[in-house]
Order: structure tokens, then sequence, then C-alpha cells
């Protein structure tokens, strides 16, 4: 029973993984980009939850949606006035303008909202769901279950609708999408606005159930690139799955082996299995 | 005979440079470069500890006559050193013990701090001693609480706080007189952060539970960065302990609680080890599900007009809130050096050190609950004790000892129900 409940528990934890991660991976696949400030996306998405709460009041529904807006127009302007530009520039100067990025959002935050721990008020979606002697708490259920819904939503919108096609065009030929009447730039900054709108909801999503500060990014930032990765670059299922696979063999290890081992376990068979299949689970061989 | 001659000069010209700096002009201020996590996941109590000091600051540098006994507070500087004043340098480690080392090379070699403060983890204040003691320089140790950082024959560490020792000594105190009321307390579960701080104050508590026949039904060490710890949670509630006892920091102590709640698992009592239970975001966080929390604490704010409450007036007009155990054993520590530096008269190391060594204040002269603040030869304060507190609805009040209580204790705690 108690086992059965460690990887409820896992799995719940493992679907908001694979929503941030799920942003992630829409940047590398569109634009083969790897963006070192997703993880402080996810802690804005925090603050902005916090924010509406504190200011406007309402429920989850209110501030996931604020969170989500926000964070959408954050990730639309930051690829207006910093990535498209440094995409010109070479390959290290676009991992560490992103790193760059990361530093200026987290201690932006310090600056605003003071290294302080806070958390959301204690009755937001409060309550517990018993499903047979399994509990599951209401916040983790409802993020959970939100966030394999969007995840899946994502992967919708890139493979079966008409944006999703002009998003693939041009990640998939700039050149070509362009002389179809595509025009890269604002489909890039559309990918650009869903990837932050997406961590920004999970962020919101997290902040009901988990205590946060500004320098939350630098853990949920790690959990993510270990998701994109184990996933396969670019692939928005393959983000879904080894978010559940991670959240699940994190819960697993730290019950079996404890706390402190559960990152030992979870890196090294991200590293075996980088070794047996480096693409990833769902990458395609290059 | 000219190379002689060279030396000579140099020599001279060392002495002259140096002259001033040991005979100290009347007014030059004492520097103090001070360690801390000003950012990073503890930047919190870092923040707050600041906020003390200035505090602390202000009652040093500036006429004070309100404040009763507390040592330098009637008068404007030190007195004794020409009515100099303490100036601090406050540097930021985030929580990292190299960077800790780093800072106090820094503070000591281009700074000229005549002594350090620091460095609230354990594992910071563990290598940042280190240093001191290489170039000579007292370090006040403010509040780490891990046994190691004295008693490694240091000369110039001290430490006004508390320790592991004391307090897991304070805990089965605690146990044997609820067991005198009846209450059945013969597991406990030891739920600890794992660097030095919660991994020394945990192995002192379960070295002092084997002497008074406790038996530690699990320990649960993890890092404090856990963004999930259902896992150990199921593990506690597998194992049923009478007690559980904490040594958290801030985030992670009250992830645990709210998943406790999410859990359903509530032992009969849940005891914080001060740190993250004292943080000032805990309250806010979790007191809808955590009534009844036992924490400790040497720190009790007091009846209006006492010098204590007087002081945490003046914290709260800085900060909006009132003063935390953690921020106070700091100020408290910080009170303690500045006495030292005022008895040294001087900013000569060696003198600095002679008077920390013979510092003895009492209890009127401490706005803490300690007996006194007098240094063995490790350096640590044998005369550091402290309460035990309980939170009842957004406050915690003092329960233990009974002969400074101000309320019962509350066995088993409520938690949410």
């Amino acid at each position: 029973m108690l086992l059965l409940q460690v990887i409820v528990g896992g799995l719940l934890l493992g679907a908001i993984y694979a929503l941030f991660s799920s942003g992630l991976t829409l940047i590398w696949g569109m634009m083969n980009f790897i963006n070192f400030a997703h993880g402080e996306f996810v802690m804005l998405g925090m603050y902005v939850a916090l924010l509406t709460v504190t200011y406007l009041g309402g429920g989850p529904v209110l501030f996931s949606l604020s969170a989500a807006v926000t964070l959408y127009g954050i990730g639309i302007i930051i690829y207006l006035t910093l990535i498209r530009h440094v995409m010109k520039g070479p390959m290290l100067a676009q991992i560490l303008s992103t790193f760059g990025l990361a530093l200026l959002l987290r201690y932006a935050a310090f600056w605003i909202f003071s290294a302080n721990v806070v958390s959301l008020p204690q009755t937001t979606l409060s309550g517990i769901v018993d499903v047979g002697g399994i509990l599951m708490p209401m916040s983790q259920l409802v993020a959970g279950v939100v966030a394999i819904v969007l995840t899946v939503g994502l992967h919708l919108l890139l493979t079966r609708t008409n944006i999703g096609s002009r998003l693939l065009a041009v990640a998939e030929d700039r050149n070509a999408a362009m002389l179809m009447g595509i025009r890269p730039d604002r489909m890039q900054a559309l990918a650009w606005g869903l990837a932050a709108g997406s961590a920004g909801i999970a962020g919101a999503l997290m902040a009901i159930s988990y205590p946060f500060s500004p320098s939350v990014g630098e853990t949920f930032g790690l959990t993510a690139f270990v998701a994109v990765t184990l996933g396969g670059f670019g692939s928005v299922p393959g983000a879904l799955y080894a978010g559940l696979i991670i959240g699940l063999i994190q819960a697993l290890s730290a019950y079996w082996l404890g706390a402190i081992y559960k990152d030992i376990v979870v890196y090294a068979m991200f590293a075996a299995l980088l070794w047996l299949r480096p693409q990833g689970l769902m990458g395609k061989a290059s | 005979m000219k190379k002689t001659s060279h030396l000579m000069a140099a020599l001279l010209a060392a002495v002259a440079i140096s002259a001033p700096a040991t005979l100290a002009r009347a007014a030059d201020p004492i520097k103090v470069g001070i360690i801390w996590p000003l950012t990073g996941n503890a930047a919190a109590a870092g923040q707050a500890s600041k906020a003390a000091i200035e505090v602390a600051l202000d009652i040093i540098n500036n006429k004070h006559p309100e404040l009763g006994d507390l040592p330098l507070a009637a008068t404007e500087g030190l007195p004794n050193a020409g009515g100099a004043k303490i100036v601090v340098e406050f540097t930021d480690h985030q929580g990292n013990p190299s960077t800790a080392q780093q800072l106090a090379v820094r503070l000591i070699t281009q700074d000229k701090v005549h002594a350090l403060f620091g460095a609230y983890h354990s594992s910071c204040s563990f290598t940042a001693t280190a240093v001191s003691e290489r170039y000579g320089i007292p370090f006040m140790v403010g509040e780490s609480a891990a046994g190691n950082i004295t008693g490694r024959g240091f000369k110039w560490t001290f430490r006004g706080t508390p320790i592991a020792s004391d307090y897991a000594a304070t805990y089965m105190r605690f146990f044997a007189d609820m067991k005198k009321q009846g209450r059945k307390i013969e597991t406990i579960a030891i739920v600890n952060e794992n660097t030095d701080y919660g991994t020394s104050v945990a192995a002192a508590i379960e070295e002092e539970a084997k002497k008074n026949g406790i038996s530690v039904a699990i320990k649960v060490p993890y890092s404090a960065n856990s963004t999930d710890v259902a896992p150990q949670v199921l593990q506690l509630k597998e194992k049923n302990p009478d007690v559980a006892i904490f040594i958290s920091y801030t985030a992670d102590a009250i992830l645990f609680m709210k998943t406790m709640r999410n859990l359903n698992y509530l032992p009969p009592m849940v005891i914080g080890d001060d740190t993250g239970f004292s943080d000032p975001s805990f309250i806010p966080g979790v007191s809808a599900v955590a009534q009844g929390v036992m924490n400790r604490s040497a720190w009790d704010i007091g009846k209006p007009g006492t010098t204590t409450y007087k002081i945490n007036e003046m914290y709260k007009a800085k900060t909006g809130r009132d003063l935390d155990d953690t921020s106070a054993r700091n100020m408290q520590s910080f009170f303690a050096l500045a006495d030292a530096l005022n008895r040294a008269g001087s900013n000569d190391p060696e003198k600095i050190r002679a008077a920390l060594v013979a510092t003895d204040l009492k209890p009127n002269q401490l706005m803490m609950g300690y007996e006194g603040v007098k240094f063995d030869q490790t350096g640590q304060n044998v005369l550091a004790a402290t309460y035990l507190i309980q939170l009842k609805g957004d406050a915690y009040q003092l329960v233990w000892p009974d002969r400074a209580a101000a309320a019962k204790v509350e066995w088993p705690m409520k938690g949410w129900k």
C-alpha cells in the first residue's frame, strides 16, 4: 500500500517535470538552441502566481492563466530583444547569453521579491482525494492532470495543426519556409512564448504545493535538462515519458534507499541510458 | 654591508608602516568581516541576521541608555578604544564552504578586518575558521551548531551559541520530564538535512538517545534542496516513531510539514531543531497544518518594557517582523565580540583574543536565555542554554523548562486537526 502511494506521488511529480521540460525541448527542436534560463521561467511563474493571489485574489484557474499569459509575453519579449540577435553569433555566445539571462532573472527576483522563502496561501486548492487508501493531495492531482493534458496538447499542436506545421517547417529549413510565405521570426517568437508559457503554468501549479525562493529555478532547470536529454532532444512525447520516469525513479529510490541516494540513482541511470542510446528515448539517431 | 643597510631600511619602513596599525589611533573604527549566506537557499536567514547585526551596530555605536545592562548600549562606540565605532563588511558565501574560505582570506588580507564573524552554515564556519586560525585573526562563530567547529585545538575560534550536544541533551531532559508525566517516548525518528549542520546535530541526538535508553527507529538524511519529500514521510509513517525530530533548513521544513498533512501522517510530536522552523516564513507557510510543533529557542521577546522587548521593537521597526532565534543568537554573539573588542581597547589581534578569552558576561547583560557567556579552552561558550517552544495559533510560546514557561506543553500535537 505504501509502495503504491510512493508510485502515485512519483508519477504526479513526474507529470509536472514533463510539463516544464516540454518547453525546453520545444525550443531545442525548433531552433537548436539551448535555453539555460528555463528553470528561471518556472521560478517566475511561481512568483506571478503569488502576485496574482496576493493582489487580485481568485483561485488556481486565474493564477495559472495569469502565469501562463505573463510568461508567454516574457518569452516573446526575450526572443525579440535578446535571442534573435545572439542567434547570429557563435554557438558559445548563444549558450552564455541564456546563462547570463538566467542569472539576470534570478538576481532580479532576489532584488524584487527578497530571498525569503514564500508559499501560496494555505487554503489554495486544499483537500485530499482518497482513492482506496491512496492519498492524493488535490493540488498535486490537479497539477499532474493539467500537466499531462497540456503536454499532450502541445504535442498535438505541433503535429496536427497548421501552426504546428509552420513551426516545424521553420525548424526544418528556415529558408525554404520563408519561400513558402512563413515568417520565421514570428514562428520562433511563438515557440519562445509557448515554451516560457508552459514553464510558467508549471511553476504556478507547483507553487501550490512547494515553498519557493528566487533560487528555486536552479533545481528545476537541471531536472528539465535531464528530462529533455533522456526523452530525446526536441521530442515532446519524449519529455513526457522522461519526466514521468524521472519522477518515478526518484520516488522509488528515495523510499527504498533513502533520500540522499535518489539523485545518484537518477543520474546513474541517465548516464547509462545515454551510453546505450545517445539520442535519448524518443530522439532520432543522427 | 650595502645589503645589510638595505635590509635595515626595509625593516625601518616596515615598522613605520605597521606602527600606526598596532597603536590604533583612538577613533579609528574597528572592522569586523561577516561571512553569511546572503543569497542561495538560506538567504532568508542570512538577510534576517544581517538586519539583526545592523540593529546591534546601532546599539553599540550610538547611545541607548534605555537598554539596561546590555554592554555598550549606554555609551557611544567603544569607550575603552577612545569611542571607536565598529564597522562591518558583509560578504556572501551562498551556502558554499569553499566560497566562505575564500571570503575569509579576502577579508583578512585585502579588507584588513580585525575580527571575523559568521557563518550560519556549520560547513562554512568550519572552513572559514581554519583561515582565521592560519592568519591569527579572531573568529566569532555566531550560531553554527556543529560540534566539530570548536575542539580542533584552534586558538582563534570562539563560539557564543549553544552547540549540537547541548541541544541533544536538552531534548533528552525534556523527554525525561514528559515521561514522568506519563507520555510514551520509546522510539524517535531523526530526520536531517545532510550537510555538517544536520549530520552533526543528528549524530549528537543519536548519541544522547542511546545514553538515555531511547531507541532511534529510523534516521532519514536528505538534501535540503529536495523538491519532493513524500517518500521520506512514508518511511516515517512505516516506522511510526513516538517523536520525530527534524534538523532542517527553511524550504524543506515547510515542505515536510505540508507533505505530512497531504499523506495524513501525524506523529504524537514533531520537534524542529530551530533553523528552518524558526525562519520567518515557516509559520505563515504551515501554521494551519503544524499546530503543536515544538522548536528550540534561546530567544524570548518578553514583556513590554523589558530590554528584549525593546530590542525586538527596534528590529521590527527595521524589518516589519519579530526577531527570530537564529538572528538573535547571532546578535548575542556579536555583542559578546563587541564587548571583547571594547575591553581589548585596541585592534591588535592578540589583545582582542586575550579579551575574548577573559569574557565573563552575566545573565543580566545578555539578551538571550543563556546562563552567561564564558569561553572554555576550545573557544566554546560553556554557559549557553536553550528553551523549548511550541507553535500555538500563529506564534511560538515558551513551554519548557517550567521555570520559564508561559504556557503548558500540549501532547500529542494537533497538527491540522
